[in-house]
């Protein structure tokens, strides 16, 4: 269902559900994703990786592995430049020594060495083959364990940012991110119920049933060719330049279809190996990780503690909030913390409140994106904490969400005031559907949460050419994750006048189309979508001058409508998109345009969702049995996909409530490095979700674009801790509510 | 290092293709036949992307040696389809919206077809369990099961 809060203007185009361009090829397995290239002479490359969570590295003996069958070239950190020496930046040097580890692993499965070879068993082989000495060093895998005094240090120059003066020992504390306002003596005094509760959450992986791939082909010349399923091939190339110490300008990146990211494949892993390798072979490489390895060494998000205490007046006004965090980063500085620190109560006018975060480092794979980074595990223990304040003040849990909520104008508690923003849309949508109200049976419950994303603007550029017939081809540099391809298509033939169908939009590689910030921040729609609309505009311009020149009128009386010129008076029978592409040569040769921006006016996105679940008191287990999700899309361009990223939203954070956690043991070893173990949720765990696509339009984008990709993974996990609460009155805070933990929960209150 | 021959009735074709003892049906699907619609998602058994019909049973191609399948009968993404004619459930596939990202689809379709192919009428529940061997992380199934709802409806009415 839809909750249209303005009018659809009369769009042909956006907003309608045809089938979406690069379907077809999916559909009959043509579609070439990252581990489908195969190149002529290709070698298969395997990896070395620790079996350590840390330890010194002594000696690495390639000697037995090179002189194996089939071995073409063997690499260690030797073959790569030792950025640190050379004035590299910390963000470059950590990023090398994730791609490949120096002096010290850092984690479980960090890269000490690869190998190519003719056949993937060869690999293997020889990768089995290489000998190395580690001298091991204690480790620490939580915040807690990090933060401790006399902690085992990851980095010995670590000194906490953020704190003055400059702490005079170093620690696992990258830094630190404060947000405060107001006076929280005071506002804690004005309360009648305040709330105070401590939450962990664990490491989860994104997912992505695609294992990270990548085929390099480098030649003598000191170029190199990568195929890559990567969320942005133009960072891809970057980052992989500055890993090999080379030119950018020197790389050129093909995007292969990419089978799920949820900001996973923003990061470097395979691609500078492979290269290098192919390199030292003078063949073409690749590169697969298996999934073990997927877990084991590429990015999961952080494992949280985190704190909050939260005030209320009895008729509901919040009046402070006091938040302690602390994230952790796996081996190398860059948790999401700061974005937690933003999202935090972003939701919520509160007059006084103190924000603290803390970014630690621990001997876990490095933290990569996912999905709205840092905001989810944050809005778990906050909006279940709004939950146990309703309750406490007998006030519906919407209505004190509704009663607080951020509105256009409101001082947003990361800084900037709000614009036209949606959020108390959605919480009317919720409150409006039927399932708010609906009977529950025994051992029910229902729970509400909302969630606030950012979205991200960032650079773009398109190109678009029309072809001799009238049709159009639509060039990007926006690997498509979800449907993208479909709404530069929609967004071009709206803007064109033409049939979505006469539109062939392209991902290009980085050769052939200008850069492209990474698919990231539910950005793509918007950003690279308004230089789509830019390039066409400047496209409608030209046909309307070309028109003029026909006519030998002024181009002011010349109008672009429903794809064709038209003169204002009528007084000239209408020129086609195909008669004007046809006679391009005599009006000045072919049609074509690009638009190059760096986005502006980016939306806020809020999600308000419902979760019913049914709890069984015997094993612990909770189903969901109905959830809906309200989410403010600014304007729909392609319903079904945002529909599409709202139920996957949820079903990831479902996963991440009742499921999915990395599991270490004592010495720092991943135990569940399998999707049997690792266990994301499947058809026969999850209801329908129902969505309600909010249209709020944002006023700073041609079609009212907000970005959708992201904010629908915040509220889930405190909506269904919320739904427990209510079915079986066990308040869940440590994530993910799975049934061992439940099951004592409810013996422990059974007491 | 010796490579068996192995011959198979592959999407309706007889096919000879050479593969080590050891090799997976699945590496060699995709390496030595070409048919890369087969997909890799995590080599163990729990994803289902990889799923073919092998002698008309759903079974997962990274689980099964390709010397196994000599003189038996595969059936892959790739000869889902009649010719140019789309089967009913990739139709729906497409118009309802059930992929993203699309590297789960393959495996997701062969297991719906055999679904279907023995059931041809399931309810809500029998789908989601027929399907639950198959991992999606982009839609949350939602649109998968109401596209294979479709396509059985089309299939039964046909």
């Amino acid at each position: 269902m839809m909750a249209v809060i303005e009018e659809n203007p009369g769009y042909k185009w956006v907003g309608t559900r045809p089938i979406r361009p690069d379907g077809l090829e999916k559909i009959t397995g043509k579609a070439q994703f990252g581990a489908d290239s195969i190149l002529p002479g290709m070698l298969y490359g395997s990896v070395v990786r620790s079996p350590h969570a840390h330890a010194r590295i002594l000696s690495i003996d390639m000697s037995v592995a090179k002189s194996m069958p089939g071995v073409k070239a063997v690499i260690t950190s030797a073959d790569f430049p030792d950025l640190a020496l050379n004035g590299g930046s910390a963000g470059d040097i950590d990023m090398s020594n994730n791609v490949m580890a120096r002096a010290k692993v850092l984690y479980e499965g960090h890269v000490v060495a690869a190998v190519a070879a003719n056949t993937r068993e060869q690999a293997k082989a020889a990768a089995d083959a290489v000998i190395v000495n580690y001298e091991v060093l204690p480790h620490v895998l939580t915040v807690d364990e990090a933060m401790a005094d006399n902690a085992p240090l990851l980095h010995d120059g670590m000194y906490t940012k953020g704190i003055d003066p400059k702490p005079e020992k170093p620690s696992n504390v990258a830094s630190r991110v404060v947000h405060e306002r107001g006076d929280l003596d005071k506002g804690f005094a004005e309360a009648d119920l305040v709330i105070e509760r401590e939450y962990t959450t664990k490491p989860v992986h994104q997912g992505y049933i695609e294992p990270h791939a990548a085929v390099a082909d480098a030649n003598s010349d000191g170029r190199a060719h990568i195929w890559c399923s990567s969320q942005g091939h133009f960072q891809m190339r970057a980052h992989t330049a500055t890993v090999l110490g080379v030119s950018p300008g020197t790389i050129k990146v093909t995007a292969a279809e990419i089978g799920g990211g949820f900001g996973g494949k923003t990061v470097v892993y395979l691609e500078p190996l492979a290269v290098r390798l192919s390199q030292r072979a003078g063949r073409p490489v690749k590169l697969v990780m298996d999934r073990d390895e997927v877990f084991r060494a590429s990015g999961p998000t952080s494992g949280t503690r985190i704190k909050v205490k939260m005030g209320v007046t009895n008729e509901g006004q919040l009046t402070a909030a006091d938040v302690w965090m602390g994230y952790e980063a796996g081996a190398f500085s860059g948790s999401p913390v700061g974005a937690a620190g933003m999202t935090v109560i972003a939701c919520y006018d509160i007059p006084n409140f103190f924000v603290e975060g803390f970014d630690v480092v621990v001997n876990k794979p490095r933290v990569a994106a996912y999905r709205a980074p840092g905001a989810p595990m944050a809005a778990f223990a906050v909006e279940t904490v709004m939950d146990e304040l309703a309750r406490g003040i007998n006030i519906d849990p919407i209505d004190l969400r509704l009663q607080n909520a951020v509105v256009e104008g409101t001082q947003a508690s990361y800084g900037p005031k709000f614009p036209r923003i949606g959020f108390v849309e959605t919480l009317e949508a919720i409150k409006n559907h039927p399932q708010y109200t609906a009977e529950l049976g025994p051992n029910q419950g229902r729970g509400v949460a909302a969630g606030f994303w950012f979205n991200a603007g960032m650079n773009s550029s398109a190109t678009v050419h029309i072809n001799e017939n009238g049709t159009a081809t639509v060039v990007v540099g926006s690997p498509d994750i979800g449907g993208s391809r479909q709404s530069m298509a929609l967004m071009a033939a709206e803007e064109l006048g033409i049939s979505y169908e006469n539109i062939k939009p392209v991902v290009a590689d980085t050769e052939t189309v200008g850069f492209n910030d990474v698919t990231g921040g539910s950005r793509v729609t918007l950003a690279t979508g308004a230089a789509v609309v830019d390039a066409c505009r400047v496209i409608t311009a030209d046909l309307r001058a070309r028109a003029a020149k026909t006519w030998d009128v002024e181009i002011d009386d010349v109008e672009w409508v429903d794809g064709q010129a038209q003169h204002v008076d009528g007084s000239q029978p209408p020129l086609s998109l195909a008669d004007l592409a046809g006679k391009s040569g005599r009006t000045g040769g072919p049609i074509s345009a690009t638009a190059s921006l760096n986005a502006r006016g980016v939306g806020a996105a809020f999600s308000t969702q419902l979760c019913d679940v049914e709890v069984d008191p015997e094993t612990g287990i909770t189903r969901v049995i109905r959830y809906v999700s309200a989410q403010d899309a600014g304007r729909a361009i392609s319903p079904a996909y945002v529909e599409g990223q709202m139920q996957g939203g949820v079903a990831q954070g479902i996963g991440w409530a009742l499921n999915e956690e990395y599991i270490h043991n004592s010495s720092g070893v991943m135990e569940n490095a399998s999707f049997l173990d690792y266990r994301i949720p499947v058809a026969s765990d999850l209801p329908m979700i129902d969505t309600v696509i909010v249209e709020v339009p944002n006023p700073a984008h041609p079609y009212g674009v907000r970005g959708v990709g992201e904010v629908g993974i915040v509220p889930p996990m405190a909506a269904v801790a919320n739904a427990i609460s209510d079915a079986a009155g066990v308040r869940m805070k440590d994530l993910p509510m799975s049934p061992v933990k439940l099951l004592e929960a409810l013996n422990e209150k059974g007491k | 290092m010796s490579r068996r021959h192995i011959t198979a009735t592959i999407n309706g074709d007889e096919v000879d293709f050479l593969a080590e003892e050891g090799s997976s049906l699945l590496n060699a699907l995709r390496d030595e036949v070409g048919l890369t619609g087969v997909k890799e998602g995590c080599g163990t058994g729990d994803c289902g992307s990889c799923s073919v019909l092998l002698n008309d049973y759903l079974t997962c191609a990274c689980l099964v040696f390709a010397p196994e399948v000599e003189g038996g009968t595969i059936v892959t993404v790739e000869g889902l389809a009649n010719g140019g004619e789309l089967h009913p459930l990739q139709q729906c596939f497409l118009e309802g919206a059930a992929l993203q990202c699309g590297i789960c689809t393959p495996g997701f379709l062969m297991a719906a077809k055999a679904l279907l192919d023995r059931n041809p009428n399931p309810t809500e529940t029998e789908i989601r369990y027929a399907l639950a061997g198959n991992l999606c992380r982009c839609t949350g199934y939602d649109k998968i099961v109401r596209a294979v709802q479709e396509a059985a409806s089309q299939i039964r009415e046909a």
